[in-house]
């Protein structure tokens, strides 16, 4: 096997297993986003999720029970932000950072005893079967969640474009007032999608503890929450959008390591920066001076 | 209701009750009595127009009617049956809807989901085929169409009002309220709206109530009217039995309205302006302005005419240094003009942007800061260097506040406390009270009352017999005619039309204002 295909089963591998948090966590900024608010504190909400998944899988030996508890603390952050954003004169963008901090926080806190215990881990689905190369079966083991998460990717679609809810939660999203105007509490509508936006970054954390690295330290993440909120707005706030920028991230991420594994051992941290790079070059590639972002919910528009 | 049914109506007048009838409506707010024992009559198969000025009660009324407020005393009755209506909901299960004057459509979906968005019941998932297929169906019944599958924000104004019409009908409204509905269309827009709304109201699907300030609509579309003036009714009656004269009467009360500043003969002055092939680009990085040339001189407003999103926007925003422009040159006199400070000082740049409040203001700074704004880094308000005097300053305000009767709780008020029409006097004292030789004025008198209106307009045409050279952006023809020496239309960007106000046509200039010019 040559090293330019090493180098793209690693980037493949790595970019289905990188993107698999940043697909969760900007799914669910997608769907908070499109009520028209912006939740920062999924970075929070994040590492919570890998705490306590890592907590309950190790007590109760049953990983999917530990990501369902990801999903459940972060439905609780979620109804947290949503109910100090409902307060008057509280600005989003400041409780976010707030609870971003808090998140962290009180899961380093509380996650203290669980540095050092082996949590049972989550399955891989085998993609690479029809293989007889242990490299292609390697890099062809696809976790569940990535899976879940290409799921959920259409499936947030489908509540956008086809449902009742993601109608509405649109109408929030470009206008509060027509909104109100058809009788819908644009707080309570808002209250869901930030719970539900929550829901999905828990579990995008609980990835990282059970799965990839796969264990619970206070250097889990490395600010992919935040990230991943930035990839929404590259995305521009389309859940497919999302997973594709979610895939292209993880697979800038994968190049560093890839190469590495090829013997190329020169400028391994600047390959490290590549998905940065990538990003920061698409996205003045892509920007106008003169153009407002396609795509943003109108109510995100306003500076409040 | 059928057409045997409407001349049964005819036959036993006073059994048949109202479509809609309100007695005796006021509704206080704090201090204000903003509606003040108000009744109306709305006949079945009528299109009723409800007149009166800015502040006059018209939208207190109609928010009552509504059940956006509750009136603290009267009552409302819907086809002669007294209704408890506590919510513009319960107005819809009654079968009354309303028309705002700013469109709550959605702009980023359809008007197929705007529709379905509208009504009170949606199955959880959509079958998006077949409730275009309704709506098509629907469609077809209506004089008027539109695609279901376009997004509204490529709707133009005309025909987003159009679906806030169908929107009532598709809703099942019989009675429909529109409050200035034509605001935004252009007259032929205006025309073809009216037009079609009369035609089912002759047909008896529908009963109108048409808030409006235009005469000439009232006069060739509604069957009554009802005139208020300070929350109180000034007056009522069958259109046919009046005209604008009568009706302005009652509006404005017994003072007769004053007239705008007298227009002085003059010659036409030095070159001041020169705009010469300027293009720009709007927010969505399409073309707005596309190779536009003016020429302005000392002593003249030249007005530029033309539906509001043709491009006037961004024009202003150029010529007031928010905007680059793509292509093009501007001069001032012969030098060019960039739109910095420095150069708005030195070449007596003066301007009177729209929303004086968001774009000439800061909202939580006091008056006289506002006011001073021009001069505050220059002697004598700069002192010792780098200083700026307060004292100065507000001495400064003081004596403008007194010429131009701005109503302040003082000097130290924040600007934004203050009525719209004393936020404009405040942004005139400022760009006027020294020495101008270029005015750019952009719907200086939008949302202001009669009184407010005619003292700016005064203000701008003294300013022009000055000899000031005035380029006054506008979407009210009323004003332009009032002011202008010579009409320039701007239709999609370019300057389609140019006339001397002595041979100005209305209807030719709607026409060009439509993007009809040639056709």
């Amino acid at each position: 096997m040559s090293a330019a295909t090493g180098v793209a089963l690693g980037v493949i591998g790595g970019a289905i297993r990188i993107s698999t948090p940043f697909l969760f966590v900007s799914l669910g900024e997608c769907l908070t986003e499109k009520s028209g608010r912006v939740n920062l504190g999924l970075e929070g909400t994040l590492v919570m999720g890998a705490m306590s998944a890592y907590g309950i899988s190790y007590l109760t030996g049953s990983p999917w029970l530990g990501v369902l508890t990801a999903g459940i603390a972060g439905v609780a952050l979620g109804a947290l932000h949503a109910w100090l954003c409902s307060r008057p004169r509280v600005n989003d963008v400041a409780v976010g950072i707030a609870l971003m901090l808090f998140g962290v926080g009180v899961a380093f806190f509380l996650g203290k005893p669980l540095i050092g215990p082996t949590a049972p881990h989550l399955p891989a689905v085998s993609a690479g079967w029809w293989s007889s190369s242990a490299q292609v079966r390697s890099a062809l083991q696809i976790n569940a969640l990535f899976v879940i998460g290409l799921v959920m990717t259409f499936g947030v679609r489908f509540l956008l474009q086809r449902t009742r809810w993601g109608l509405i939660m649109r109408t929030v999203g470009e206008s509060a007032d027509s909104a109100r105007a058809m009788g819908y509490d644009v707080a309570r509508v808002r209250l869901y999608a930030t719970m539900a936006g929550g829901f999905l970054a828990g579990v995008g954390g609980s990835f990282l503890s059970l799965f990839y690295p796969g264990s619970w330290n206070e250097g889990l993440s490395s600010g992919q929450g935040l990230m991943a909120v930035a990839l929404v707005i590259f995305a521009r706030w389309d859940p497919v959008r999302c997973l594709a920028a979610s895939l292209l991230f993880g697979g800038a991420s994968a190049l560093g390591p890839a190469l590495q594994s090829v013997g190329v051992t020169s400028g391994y941290y600047l390959f490290n920066a590549t998905p940065y790079v990538l990003t920061l070059a698409i996205i003045i590639a892509t920007s106008s001076r003169a153009r407002a972002l396609a795509g943003q919910p109108a109510e995100l528009r306003m500076a409040k | 209701m059928s057409v045997a049914d409407a001349d049964a109506t005819a036959t036993v007048p006073l059994i048949v009750p109202a479509a809609l009838e309100a007695v005796g409506l006021s509704k206080q707010f704090g201090s204000v009595r903003a509606l003040d024992d108000v009744s109306l009559r709305l006949e079945r198969g009528t299109v009723h127009a409800l007149l009166g000025e800015n502040g006059a009660g018209k939208s207190t009324l109609v928010k009552c009617i509504m059940g956006y407020y509750r009136a603290d005393v009267g009552k409302v009755s819907v086809g002669g049956v007294e209704a408890n209506i506590a919510s513009p909901r319960d107005a819809a299960a009654l079968g009354i809807g309303m028309v705002y004057q700013h469109f709550t459509l959605v702009e980023a979906m359809t008007v197929a989901e705007n529709l379905v968005l509208s009504r009170q019941k949606h199955p959880f998932i959509f079958d998006w085929a077949g409730e275009r297929q309704e709506i098509a169906k629907f469609m077809a019944t209506m004089p008027f169409r539109l695609d279901p599958s376009k997004p509204v924000h490529t709707l133009a104004a005309g025909e987003k009002q159009k679906l806030e019409i169908l929107k009532q009908l598709y809703l099942g409204s019989s009675i429909v309220i529109l409050d200035e509905p034509t605001s935004v269309l252009t007259p032929s827009e205006a025309d073809e709206v009216l037009g079609l709304l009369r035609a089912m109201v002759k047909e008896g699907r529908l009963t109108v109530l048409m808030i409006s300030h235009k005469f000439r609509e009232v006069m060739q579309f509604a069957d009554e009217v009802t005139v208020l003036r300070r929350g109180r009714m000034a007056g009522k009656g069958r259109v046919a039995d009046l005209n604008p004269e009568s009706m302005a009467r009652m509006m404005v009360g017994d003072e007769p309205p004053r007239a705008t500043g007298t227009r002085q003969e003059r010659k036409r002055g030095d070159l001041i302006l020169t705009i010469a092939g300027l293009s720009a680009r709007d927010d969505l990085g399409m073309p707005a302005v596309r190779d536009f040339g003016l020429e302005v001189h000392a002593g003249e407003i030249v007005g530029i005419a033309g539906v509001s999103g043709n491009g006037q926007e961004e024009l202003l925003e150029v010529l007031a240094g928010q905007r680059e422009a793509d292509d093009g040159n501007v001069r001032i006199g012969g030098n060019a003009f960039r739109a910095r400070r420095g150069e708005m000082r030195t070449l007596m740049v003066r301007c009177l942007p729209d929303e004086p409040l968001r774009n000439a203001c800061v909202g939580a700074m006091s008056v006289a800061e506002n006011i001073g704004f021009r001069r505050f880094d220059r002697p004598p308000f700069r002192w010792a260097g780098t200083l700026v005097s307060p004292r100065a300053l507000r001495r400064h305000a003081e004596a403008l506040i007194k010429d131009y009767g701005i109503r302040t709780p003082g000097p130290d008020a924040a600007i934004s406390s203050l009525s719209g029409g004393n936020v404009q006097r405040a942004v005139l004292a400022r760009e006027l009270s020294e020495d101008v030789s270029l005015l750019i004025a952009s719907n200086p008198c939008f949302g202001l009352d009669f009184a407010a209106v005619a003292e700016i307009r005064t203000r701008i045409m003294e300013a022009r017999n000055r000899g000031t050279a005035v380029l006054l952006i506008s979407a009210d023809l009323d004003e332009i005619f009032a002011l202008a020496d010579r009409i320039v239309v701007m239709s999609d960007g370019r300057l389609v039309h140019e006339t001397p106000i002595a041979a100005a046509d209305l209807g030719v200039i709607g026409r060009h204002m439509a993007g009809h010019g040639h056709g």
